[in-house]
């Protein structure tokens, strides 16, 4: 008798409502600001800044990927001011730290929503990129949800991009359904 | 008087404890920082510490890790250590129990989630 398994993976939806869920949480939280969801969106590469502050984290587990926080430095400065009750006119080690905790607080977040249909992942230190002109790439071609927000009368954009780790031989991308398995 | 040790790779949140900490209505003496378990434990061999705040994910050694070592030592073993973390699931929350956390706070947190979870302890 063929036995058929499914499993839904998660979609869009669930994905952007969890970056939704953990930003305005952290952000009311450490900050007491309030920081506006607007739509969601999906892109083959990610959303950065030409300048300002992007900061990465890496995730892996049975999937792999990434996560990160884009804003401009003005809004950097002013985030880190309300974490830190201190005052930051321009970007410094406090202020690329501070950022850097904040993308650990909000991807760890939706890391945890996501491990309980995903499976245990791991969460690398994050790394902070501050500059002018600049662009970020991942290898492949491989979609992000991307999620603006708006705080303090700026944008700061929080990303997420997911696939199953090669290891595992899931061929499934986040919002599609496994592929049915026949066994004889 | 209560030494203390914030044990985090993040700057800002060592600085954001500490100041948590100050607010507490706790009669708070040094505050010792340390940036990973390995920095924490020389802390702790050389200073006398009541009370640790740690973070799990760190580099060279994670706060659980640096838990089991703590709790593996005589001297150490009612030293109250309350975790301090983005991992919420419950697997890592009872991980850290039985290892020894006296107490588990998730990030985000607010000053007065700190300070319930002091007062249950001192």
């Amino acid at each position: 008798m063929a036995e058929v398994e499914t499993k839904t993976a998660l979609t869009q939806a669930e994905l952007s409502g969890f970056i939704t869920t953990s930003t305005t949480e952290v952000v009311s939280m450490m900050m007491g600001v309030e920081i506006v969801p607007s739509e969601s969106f999906v892109q083959t590469v990610a959303t950065a800044p030409a300048s300002g502050i992007v900061s990465l984290v890496g995730l892996a587990g049975d999937w792999v990927g990434t996560g990160s926080v884009s804003c401009s430095a003005s809004l950097a400065c002013r985030l880190s001011s309300l974490m830190l009750m201190a005052e930051y006119p321009a970007v410094n080690e406090e202020v690329l730290d501070a950022i850097a905790e904040l993308t650990n607080m909000i991807i760890g977040n939706v890391k945890t929503a996501v491990e309980e249909r995903l499976g245990p992942m791991g969460l690398s230190v994050p790394t902070v990129i501050f500059g002018r002109n600049f662009q970020t790439r991942s290898s492949g071609s491989h979609e992000w949800i991307v999620v603006p927000f708006q705080c303090e009368g700026e944008l700061l954009h929080v990303q997420l991009c997911l696939m199953p780790s090669r290891e595992t031989g899931q061929t499934t991308r986040p919002g599609f359904p496994m592929p049915h398995v026949l066994s004889v | 008087m209560l030494d203390v040790l914030i044990v985090d790779d993040s700057a800002a949140i060592r600085k954001i404890l500490q100041r948590v900490l100050r607010q507490a209505d706790v009669p708070i003496g040094t505050v010792f920082e340390a940036g990973d378990g390995i920095e924490a434990l020389a802390t702790l061999r050389k200073e006398k510490i009541g009370l640790v705040l740690s973070d799990i994910n760190m580099p060279n050694m994670d706060g659980l890790e640096f838990l089991t070592k703590v709790k593996a030592e005589e001297i150490w073993k009612d030293l109250p250590i309350i975790m301090v973390s983005t991992e919420g699931s419950q697997n890592k929350v009872l991980e850290a129990v039985e290892r020894g956390a006296a107490g588990y706070v998730r990030k985000p947190f607010t000053a007065d989630q700190i300070k319930e979870k002091l007062a249950g302890l001192i």
